[in-house]
């Protein structure tokens, strides 16, 4: 039987099994190091949050706080609704809902029906972030600027949203986010 | 190479001599249109400016009695009033000020671990010297609820976080931006405090105004939340030796210059450290040109 | 010529002890003192040296401030506030810290556009000029890291409208783009969490800085420098000691960028700023017009006139890799452009468009500005992708002299040789 030392196959298998595994060991390392960047566990607490609907009146508009992010709550006019409904689906520049309450949200077509809760079209909730470059969008005090569609405007690029906060002209990829939303009754919603 | 640095350094002082020069009444605009805003000549404007005193403790009393009603200064503290620099009170009379103040420092929790008295008030002690100069209101929330749903801002840094922006044709616009450079023009957002004081006006015909919103030829979109704060007559009756008799455009051109003054109090330092050590470089500079003027003349390049 | 043989004589017995152990003092003496610096060097190449300087400076009054600076959420404003007001000589350091990146990017850009019009990009400098571009890029995170650590509106603002860039990568594999974004923010928006990463890396690059120029000096010692007539030193007459020639004229012009420093740091430390970062940070206002500081505008200017957000990002980052292959687009066998009657002239187009694009960046993203911003933006492309290829082969160059010595003396009244003086 020969020894170790004198195989030179045996050896360098023996090198070679070494080097990979401390590669291994040491490639395993960084992923820590990089995962620790993502949101922690603070920070994915998913807290919902309820919000009270009865005091706002039509046409007017209130934003609440979620995760961070400002919320859109747009108590629609008839008018407004209208407006929103007489588009025709390929007028606009994202097709696509982007609602997170439809079955099919990356495929259903961006009508305003799909826009917005079933049952509950006169309010339009939206996630207030431009879908451009993250930017909050003009619209929701009364003194704003709206853009040439009548709903939301982002100052910071130019971006017009329209009655049903859809991508109607500028730089933004796509429709304003419909984020998850549950009616508990018909004036309070809960968000999350 | 010279000839060349000789010309090219008259040139340099021939620009700088044209745009001392140029008048300092250009269009400026604030917000999406024109909107004319005056360059007023400060005291503290430009390379040799300092603050004027006087002015800063006319201004004081302004904010005193026309701004603190709504409108904290958090980022100073008393004890500012009578440092070097400043408005240079007498201390004893900033302690009886700080003392007085109406908007207190909160003391709890005490120490039985309450923080509010018997009727529910928060427990609340005198400011110091070394206490922030707070506006009336606890927080922003508080302040947004008494005002309408508007945030009077704290004054502290304003003349800082606003300014003039230039809305003029590009080769103006360079034009103006060297001419500021050369003369060192830091006044923009003094200049704004200044004409939005001085800006209320009668709303134009055709020009609907919210409720509760005044009209303003200086502010971005010219609908103001804050009622004029100074009547045309002036606000505060100063005293025989305050140096100023009072009006809309003295008391208004007083706080500014204290305001400028709150948001950067270091100006006269930096200003009289800035002229020595410009002394210094430029000394050293035609030293080091000399030297090497004399290394380089033993090779022909 | 770089490679010249060592003159280093050890004086004493304690030098000479030292030779033989650690031979720092002969590295010294060979690359900075008897160092062959060609003797037609123009003042344009003093920059290296203000870098340098500025550099230091920076890590210094960096470090100062970081001893008193918070990086919290809450207290970040607050306690720039606190140095600019309450910390012995804060708002002198304070104002030279920020006006300092300004002076920085100032003589970088210099620096940059001098190797573009003398070809100090071409072989044998390739590496060198590559270690430059990183040293850039390394630049622009560290001055984007640093205008976040203030946390006013435009710090907050800038942060969230450039680290949303990376969510157009969405537009490629849907998901990957808000996973990157989400994995910079730490959160589902720019937070503290952001901020204090933002803190950690802005005080790290720097020091990645220090090393990457220590490669760029090396690179450099290895070719040595090139000079206005792009023609390789060929005898000892070309050349100059680096001490006390070089170095003379390098101080001379440091001080008098000082000048232009000095004037900033005293007399307008809030010029090149924005007053909306006087504002403490809000998430929930958005300011009318966010502008990133001036030496981001040009790239700023490119973003906004692509109307595609991802082709929009792309041509962005595009716009600095490009440069990184400028060694290899450049046909010309001609380094420098004051023997290129052709090329000389798109140079300035280049010099002119993105002086152009700065302007254009500024201001706001409406009609006339975008169309301008759009034909800059194909110009600068344009340049490098095309010009330089293609006059490179096409132009007629100028006689080169035999030598720098030629030059200097047969060449001093010529128009080659003195027109670009005033550069």
């Amino acid at each position: 039987m020969a020894s170790d030392t004198k195989d030179p196959n045996r050896r360098d298998f023996l090198v070679v099994a070494g080097n990979t595994f401390a590669a291994i060991g040491a490639a395993s390392l960084i992923w820590p190091f990089i995962a620790q960047m993502n949101p922690d566990a603070g920070a994915l607490a998913l807290s919902s949050i309820e919000v009270d609907l009865s005091p706002i009146k039509e046409g007017q508009a209130i934003t609440a706080m979620w995760r961070g992010k400002p919320v859109f709550i747009r108590y629609r006019t008839a008018e407004e609704i209208e407006a929103a409904k007489k588009v025709a689906l390929d007028d606009l520049a994202d097709p696509i809902a982007r609602n997170e309450n439809l079955k099919d949200p990356a495929s259903a077509p961006a009508t305003d029906q799909n826009r917005t809760i079933e049952g509950h079209e006169k309010w339009l909730i939206l996630i207030g972030i431009c879908t451009h470059l993250g930017c909050i969008p003009e619209g929701q005090k009364i003194s704003d600027a709206r853009g040439d569609f009548g709903g939301y405007f982002c100052p910071c690029h130019g971006s017009h949203y329209d009655t049903a906060g859809r991508i109607r002209k500028g730089p933004a990829p796509r429709n304003l986010d419909v984020p998850v939303i549950t009616f508990i009754t018909d004036t309070k919603i809960k968000i999350g | 190479m010279s000839k060349q640095a000789i010309a090219i350094f008259a040139a340099l002082l021939g620009l700088i001599g044209c745009l001392t020069v140029l008048k300092s009444s250009d269009a400026y605009a604030a917000g999406g249109e024109a909107i004319h805003i005056e360059r007023h000549p400060w005291s503290f404007a430009g390379f040799f400016g300092q603050y004027d005193k006087p002015q800063l403790r006319r201004g004081w009393q302004v904010y005193q009695d026309v701004c603190a009603s709504c409108h904290g200064l958090k980022r100073l503290s008393f004890r500012n009033l009578a440092e070097p620099g400043g408005p240079e009170f007498p201390v004893e009379s900033v302690k009886a000020l700080a003392k007085n103040w109406d908007n207190k420092i909160f003391a709890g929790p005490n120490e039985d671990g309450e923080i509010v008295d018997e009727d529910g008030e928060l427990l609340v002690r005198d400011p110091l010297l070394s206490d922030p100069i707070l506006g009336p209101y606890a927080n922003d929330n508080a302040a947004r609820s008494a005002n309408n749903g508007a945030l009077p801002p704290d004054l502290s840094l304003i003349t800082k976080a606003r300014g003039i922006p230039t809305h003029a044709i590009w080769y103006k616009h360079v034009a103006i931006m060297a001419r500021d450079i050369v003369n060192g023009y830091q006044e923009g957002g003094a200049d704004y405090v200044y004409a939005l004081l001085t800006g209320y006006k009668d709303a134009p015909e055709g020009v609907q105004l919210s409720e509760g919103m005044s009209y303003n030829v200086a502010f971005p979109g010219h609908q103001i939340a804050m009622a004029q704060p100074i009547p045309e007559g002036g606000a505060v009756e100063y005293q025989k030796n305050a140096g100023a008799k009072t009006s809309l455009h003295q008391n208004a051109e007083d706080v500014t210059a204290f305001l400028a003054w709150a948001a950067d109090p270091s100006l006269d330092a930096r200003k009289n450290l800035g002229w020595l050590v410009m002394l210094y470089l430029l000394i050293t500079t035609v030293l080091l040109y000399l030297g090497k003027r004399v290394i380089w003349s033993r090779v022909k390049h | 010529m770089a490679d010249h043989s060592s003159t280093y004589e050890p004086k004493s017995a304690t030098a000479k002890w030292w030779d033989e152990r650690l031979p720092i003092m002969r590295l010294l003496s060979d690359q900075m003192i008897t160092f062959p610096t060609p003797k037609n060097i123009n003042y344009l190449w003093t920059f290296g040296g203000i870098l340098t300087v500025f550099l230091l400076l920076q890590l210094v009054t960096g470090i100062i401030l970081a001893m008193h600076y918070q990086p919290s959420a809450a207290e970040a404003f607050n306690s720039v506030d606190n140095i600019m007001r309450n910390v012995n000589y804060g708002w002198l350091i304070r104002n030279m810290h920020a006006v300092g990146a300004s002076m920085f990017f100032i003589a970088v850009y210099i620096h940059i556009f001098r190797g573009l019009y003398y070809g100090s990009y071409k072989a044998p400098r390739e590496i060198l000029w590559i270690l430059g571009m990183l040293i850039f890029l390394a630049m622009m995170a560290a001055g984007f890291m640093g205008y976040a650590l203030v946390w006013g509106q435009m710090s907050f603002w800038g942060v969230t409208v450039i680290t949303n860039l990376f969510s157009s990568l969405d537009g490629i594999i849907p998901g990957l783009g808000t996973a990157i974004v989400e994995w910079l923010w730490g959160g589902y928006s720019v937070s503290g969490t952001t901020l204090n990463r933002f803190f950690s890396l802005h005080y790290l690059v720097p020091f990645v800085i220090v090393g990457l120029v220590v490669l760029h000096i090396w690179a450099l010692h290895m070719t040595g420098q090139n000079n206005p007539t792009g023609v390789e030193p060929k005898t000892e007459a070309d050349t100059v000691p680096m001490h006390p020639y070089a170095t003379s004229k390098d101080l001379f012009a440091m001080f008098a960028f000082f000048l232009m420093f000095a004037w900033f740091v005293f007399f307008l430390p809030d010029y090149l700023g924005h007053p909306d970062n006087y504002n403490p940070a809000n998430p929930l206002v958005t300011p009318p017009h966010i502008v990133p500081e001036w030496y981001f505008l040009p790239f700023y200017a490119i973003l906004r006139a692509i109307p595609d957000k991802l082709g929009g990002v792309i041509m962005m980052f595009g716009a600095i890799a490009v440069l990184f292959f400028i060694p290899w687009l450049d046909r010309s066998r001609i380094r420098s452009a004051r023997y290129r009657p052709i090329y000389k002239w798109f140079f300035w187009l280049l010099v002119i468009s993105c002086l152009a694009l700065g302007y254009l960046g500024a201001m706001p993203a409406e009609e006339p500005y975008i169309t301008w911003a759009r034909i800059f933006t194909a110009y600068y492309f344009a340049h490098f992708l095309i010009v330089m290829p293609i006059v490179g082969v096409l132009e007629k160059p100028k006689p080169l002299p035999a030598s720098i010595s030629d030059a200097v003396e047969g060449g001093k009244s010529s128009s080659g040789a003195s027109a670009h003086k005033k550069n």
